[in-house]
């Protein structure tokens, strides 16, 4: 099957399909000269399936914008839906059941949407403007009749989905004082075929699975991705000198480096949070020990030494210590060390006879992690300061969590039937989704940083 | 002093392996016009599938006794252990017999893991296990120029599925002979 490339350009997509489906993704190819037809191919394609949390959302009415038309890739109302759907907290209403189509204050009746159940209502339009289109939108609470927030963007025909995203984040922020992560990006590997021949393929989409692109493809694995603190590149783990290297690559240019191949494993990257350093795992001894590679320099210092496995570090926020698992005292769990050479490891779980892969939460605060759970292989959150393990999960074999930047939501790999999957639970494990992929087995998520202050 | 000892080590590590270091993978990255996100595809697209053993310069001898370790080339291992089962041992001993009648020949040693568990701390534990045949080959007089290690850990599974009968044929160490 043809991968599906950076430019495919998207012609047609399902933004919301009906009831708890919603189509996340959906990439098309031209396949005939001229636009004279054209086909669908679904690689990859990740849907929405509530799971857990549905009683508790809150219902939220967004009306279709006016000045456009309905279902289009640029669907502005049919984006904001679908993140905030994608939350876990909020639930859209079904656009069949709109009795109304307002687009403007003026044109609301707020008795329809007090009887509709709906708490709050999203109204807009897109017009011409003087450079390109303006989306002018406002947010009501429905008991109240108030007016929440009002504003007018100016995007391009293009940018209506990233405008959408954009007013998706500002509602979700003026309703749970969070600010929204709609605008960002996920990466992911995506695996098809069967053993022993597998396709490899490392994926950057928007965080509502929009839009997947291959950044890199192998037939051997490629695995660990890492996205760098300004989100411009990733570091990731591929195999395909037949032996495991670290690379970095940029995003905006396809340009790669290999940072690390030296001889036996080279796996697990984990950059600093200046961006300068990236900690990694080697095996020069036959086992695997942490070591921080400073970028610019190509200097290596190690930190651990033991015979155990120490592998899956993670920076804490101010670059002081690195996070890690280590399975030195018999089985793994978390441990700390500082980021410096010569330091004593401690360790931090004592809960659960297995503890992996921390990923330490945006205020710096807790560590989600992979905890061994009654027989299951769950994601669990660790309070640094209470030492408290919070099982957010039921699934058997979840793994790889990765914090939303607004650590709302942490995005995680769990397998449906024989196939992996992706899903979202909030930090709380209140609200728990899963984003089902019609193909291949998907793994691996982790969610870029907050986009850089737009300028 | 014991510090800048290990500095010095790591120093002359990294030299070495920088002046030994093989051929270098280039990656074919094609650059493509960019993307609405800005985002360009680079694709890897080298096969690089399994190295299959040149046999041109070996004896009839050899290649008999090559073809006769091909039936036997995996070792299997208990959930959670890198120790080599009893049942296993007479396959690692036909190895060494071979490497050690043959000391031009060489042996890479993979290790694998189920898919229980997160990812990187299965590529420890993959090596744990191609670390344990390494030693284990070199107790029996296999020279350790011979031999390379690499550990996939969970990500190439011999078998699908997410059971027991699996998992059991996917912890394994493949030996593969090369020439």
């Amino acid at each position: 099957m043809t991968p599906c490339r950076a430019h495919a350009r998207p012609k047609r997509i399902n933004p919301v399909r009906s009831r708890a489906q919603l189509v996340l993704s959906a990439c098309v190819l031209l396949l005939a000269g001229a636009g004279l037809f054209f086909a669908e191919v679904a690689h990859a394609q990740l849907r929405l399936d509530i799971t857990q949390g549905v009683r508790d959302a809150v219902p939220i009415a967004v009306v279709p914008f006016g000045g456009q038309p309905e279902g289009g890739p640029g669907d502005v109302a049919a984006v904001i839906a679908g993140d905030l759907q994608l939350s876990g907290r909020f639930k859209a209403l079904e656009r069949r059941d709109l009795v109304a189509r307002p687009t403007r204050a003026a044109e609301v009746r707020f008795e329809d949407w007090r009887l509709l159940k709906s708490d709050f209502l999203v109204v807009g339009r897109v017009e011409p403007a003087s450079s390109g289109i303006a989306v002018q939108f406002e947010l009501f609470n429905v008991q109240t009749g108030q007016l929440l927030l009002s504003q007018r963007l100016l995007t391009t025909e293009r940018g209506l989905r990233a405008t959408a995203h954009r007013i998706a984040d500002l509602i979700f922020e003026r309703l749970t004082g969070i600010p929204g992560a709609f605008s960002t990006r996920i990466a992911y590997v995506s695996v098809d075929g069967r053993p022993p021949s597998q396709r490899y393929r490392l994926i950057v989409a928007d965080a509502d699975g929009y839009g997947p692109r291959t950044i890199t493809e192998s037939s051997l694995p490629l695995m660990s991705p890492a996205w760098s603190p300004d989100g411009q590149s990733l570091a990731y783990v591929s195999f395909e000198g037949k032996a495991s290297a670290i690379y970095v690559q940029r995003l905006a240019t396809g340009d790669r480096r290999r940072v690390s191949a030296r001889s036996g494993i080279n796996g697990a990257p984990a950059w600093s949070p200046d961006g300068g350093k990236l900690a990694l795992t080697l095996s020069r001894d036959g086992n695997l020990d942490l070591y921080v590679l400073d970028l610019a320099s190509q200097g290596l210092t190690r930190l651990t030494t033991d015979s155990a496995i120490d592998t899956e570090p993670e920076w804490s926020r101010d670059g002081s210590s690195i996070y890690f698992t280590s399975d030195r005292a018999g089985n793994a769990q978390v441990y700390r060390v500082g980021a410096t050479a010569g330091q004593e490891p401690q360790r931090l779980t004592f809960t659960n006879g297995y503890n992996a892969r921390p990923r330490v939460s945006p205020d710096g605060a807790s560590l989600a992690l992979v905890t061994l759970d009654r027989g299951g292989y769950r994601i669990a959150t660790f309070d640094l300061k209470t030492r408290n393990l919070r099982v957010l999960t039921d699934g058997q074999q979840d793994e790889a969590p990765s914090f939303a930047p607004n650590g709302a939501t942490v995005i995680y790999a769990t397998r449906a039937g024989s196939r992996g999957t992706l899903a979202m639970v909030s930090a709380d494990g209140r609200f728990q989704q899963r984003l089902s992929s019609d193909t291949g087995d998907v793994r691996e998520p982790v969610w870029s940083p907050f986009p850089a202050p737009q300028r | 002093m014991k510090l800048t000892h290990a500095v010095a080590l790591v120093v002359l590590a990294i030299g070495l392996t920088g002046c030994t270091k093989p051929k270098q993978v280039q990656p074919d990255t094609t650059t493509e016009a960019p993307a609405a996100t800005g985002v360009q595809t680079s694709g890897v697209g080298t096969d690089t599938g399994p190295t299959t053993a040149t046999t041109g310069t070996m004896s009839a001898a050899q290649q008999q006794a090559l073809a006769a370790l091909q039936s036997r080339n995996v070792v299997f291992f208990e959930f959670d252990s890198s120790e080599i089962r009893s049942d296993y041992v007479a396959v690692v001993g036909a190895h060494a017999a071979y490497l050690t009648k043959y000391p031009t020949a060489r042996v890479r040693l993979e290790g694998h893991t189920d898919e229980r568990g997160s990812r990187e701390y299965n590529i420890g534990l993959g090596e744990r296990r191609a670390q344990t045949v390494r030693k284990a080959l070199l107790l029996q007089g296999v020279g350790e120029g011979q031999m390379t290690t690499v550990s996939y850990g969970e990500e190439k599974p011999a078998v699908e599925g997410s059971d027991e009968a699996a998992y059991a044929q996917n912890r394994r160490v493949e030996l593969v002979q090369g020439p």
